[in-house]
């Protein structure tokens, strides 16, 4: 009985507080509440699995960091924000893919979302898959180095003694010249 | 007043940093950015900022990219969260059930269409060749051919052949009683010793033929050789009163005619004379066949088989046929068919080697005057 509340759809409320703090139940909630309506509107105009997986994690995401910086009013339902966030996702993926008849086929009320807001996710997006590539390119030591002083926060002591340096100064210089190269890396691709 | 001593000590610091290596410079810049400094270290820094522009590009730069990598960092991490919620998800059973299905014709068009479209083309295909085969698609139905032959129908002329062979029984002379042709048609000289060309329809299955000259006298004929797919036949004067005719006054024009050409015929539509004029319309018959021209004309039943002239005075077709559905349209073989069926007939049926006419007297002559000079050129031809 517990459980089935549990896994029933959150309240709105609940989930944007769930955001704000980290809660990973919340998140999960939130997922799992939304995901079937998703794959629902992807696999009915002509989409797969893993479109729809896609997709929707997309959303997810959009959601999570408007909440995140806190610029996100809900101004309708939730679950008509997600579905109208992943159609309009959907309508430019299949149009970038040839794949739109012109038509769609819908099974919930949706919102007219702006062009720019998924403009601005796809800039970042764009960011991100450079920085992953540069960050590939980049190899070790030097990509631990970088994930763990700018992501992870660590401490240079850490690092350290981690790599085995011997004095604070090499490391330094050595996180230095990572630095250097993941710039230059980030910045050539275009 | 110390403090500013101080500030002008730190910022030549700092301009030594250019010496004092980027690396440096870099620690400085993260533990300003970190709130490592403690406040008037901070103030001095910010100051050098202020001063020194290519610092404080440093600093917005190196701002910019550490949040973008710290970013992607949450994305990643972000991104592994949700991939193991959704690992927990039995996607294949909910798509299962979310899946609409539509309607058992849509599917079946669904999963079988190439193998419904191979069928539909190969019945297709089946039914156009079943009905090429069977010449339901020629158009002959359609767009039928009424040939110019001013035909009493051949019923009539098994009648005829009928009553005169009741005459003949009658008589016991076997004299046929008067002139009475069943058909009439138009022929025109190709030599001035006899050889008369007119269409293969004019003389086909009939049982014997004549030609009338433009001075109303009547000679036997006979079908020298023909050519039936080009609808083509030569018949030869064989009349013991026939005089050779004069040097022939045309000429023969193989070359193909240009379209919208003047052009003229001279025929016996209705068993008499009657010049018309017109234009070349097409280089290409009915359906676009190159045996043809079409040409605009008003020609009348009667005119099959008689010359078609250019404005030069070139013979460049045999007037054919009418298409049955457009007024005013016709047909007529290109002169290039005549020329090889005379060059085609059989050397033993001729008394002497064909030499055509090399000398146009037509040209430069107005419509009039070529009408009356080749008017005794142009015969009708008469069928029993």
């Amino acid at each position: 009985m517990s459980k089935q509340l549990k896994d029933s759809t959150p309240t709105d409320s609940e989930v944007i507080l769930g955001i704000l703090n980290n809660s990973e139940s919340a998140l999960k909630r939130l997922y799992t509440a939304y995901f079937p309506m998703v794959l629902q509107l992807i696999i009915n105009n002509n989409g797969n699995v893993d479109d729809a997986k896609d997709i929707y994690q997309e959303a997810i995401i959009v959601l999570y960091n408007k909440v995140k910086a806190g610029d996100f009013e809900l101004s309708s339902k939730l679950k008509t924000y997600i579905y109208s966030i992943c159609r309009r996702l959907w309508l430019k993926r299949l149009t970038q893919i040839n794949r739109y008849g012109g038509d769609i086929r819908d099974f919930q009320e949706y919102l007219p979302i702006e062009e720019d807001e998924a403009e601005q996710h796809n800039d970042r997006n764009v960011q991100f898959v450079k920085m992953e590539s540069a960050l590939q390119l980049l190899g070790e030591p030097c990509k631990t180095i970088m994930e763990d002083f700018y992501i992870h926060n660590r401490s240079m002591q850490d690092i350290c003694e981690r790599f085995g340096y011997t004095n604070a100064d090499n490391a330094k210089t050595q996180k230095y010249k990572c630095l250097q190269r993941l710039k230059k890396l980030f910045f050539q691709q275009k | 007043m110390p403090a500013k001593a101080e500030e002008v000590v730190f910022s030549a610091e700092i301009r030594r940093s250019k010496k004092m290596s980027d690396n440096q410079l870099l620690e400085v810049i993260e533990r300003y950015l970190n709130g490592e400094m403690k406040a008037d270290e901070r103030k001095k820094f910010e100051l050098l900022r202020k001063e020194n522009a290519e610092v404080d590009g440093k600093v917005v730069e190196h701002k910019l990219f550490t949040n973008l990598l710290k970013q992607y960092g949450e994305r990643v991490e972000l991104e592994s969260r949700l991939n193991a919620i959704h690992d927990e998800i039995d996607v294949h059973t909910l798509k299962e059930n979310l899946m609409v299905h539509p309607v058992w014709i849509v599917q079946l068009w669904r999963n079988h269409h190439s193998k419904i479209s191979v069928a539909a083309s190969v019945a297709i295909f089946a039914v156009l060749s079943a009905l090429l085969f069977t010449g339901k698609l020629n158009n002959n139905d359609s767009s039928k051919i009424v040939e110019l032959k001013n035909k009493v129908d051949r019923l009539d002329r098994s009648n005829t052949n009928l009553s005169r062979s009741i005459n003949a029984i009658k008589s016991e002379k076997g004299k046929p009683v008067a002139d009475r042709y069943s058909a009439s048609a138009t022929g025109f000289a190709i030599t001035s010793g006899g050889l008369i060309a007119t269409n293969y329809h004019v003389v086909d299955g009939v049982n014997a033929v004549s030609v009338q000259s433009a001075s109303g006298i009547t000679y036997k004929a006979e079908v020298l050789y023909s050519e039936p797919q080009h609808d083509i036949a030569i018949l030869k004067i064989t009349d013991k009163s026939f005089e050779p005719l004069g040097t022939i006054p045309y000429t023969f024009k193989r070359a193909e005619s240009n379209l919208a050409e003047q052009i003229s015929t001279y025929g016996y539509p209705d068993g008499y004379p009657a010049y018309v004029p017109g234009s070349l319309s097409s280089l290409f018959g009915q359906n676009g066949d190159t045996l043809h021209y079409k040409v605009t004309m008003p020609i009348n039943p009667g005119n099959s088989g008689g010359p078609l002239w250019d404005s030069k005075g070139n013979v460049i077709g045999i007037t054919d046929s009418k298409e049955a559905h457009i007024e005013g349209e016709h047909f007529a073989i290109k002169a290039k068919y005549l020329l090889d069926a005379i060059k085609n007939i059989p050397a033993d049926s001729l008394d002497s080697k064909i030499v055509l006419s090399k000398k146009n007297t037509l040209a430069g002559l107005t419509e009039a005057q070529k009408a009356a000079k080749a008017k005794n050129f142009v015969f009708m031809v008469k069928v029993y």
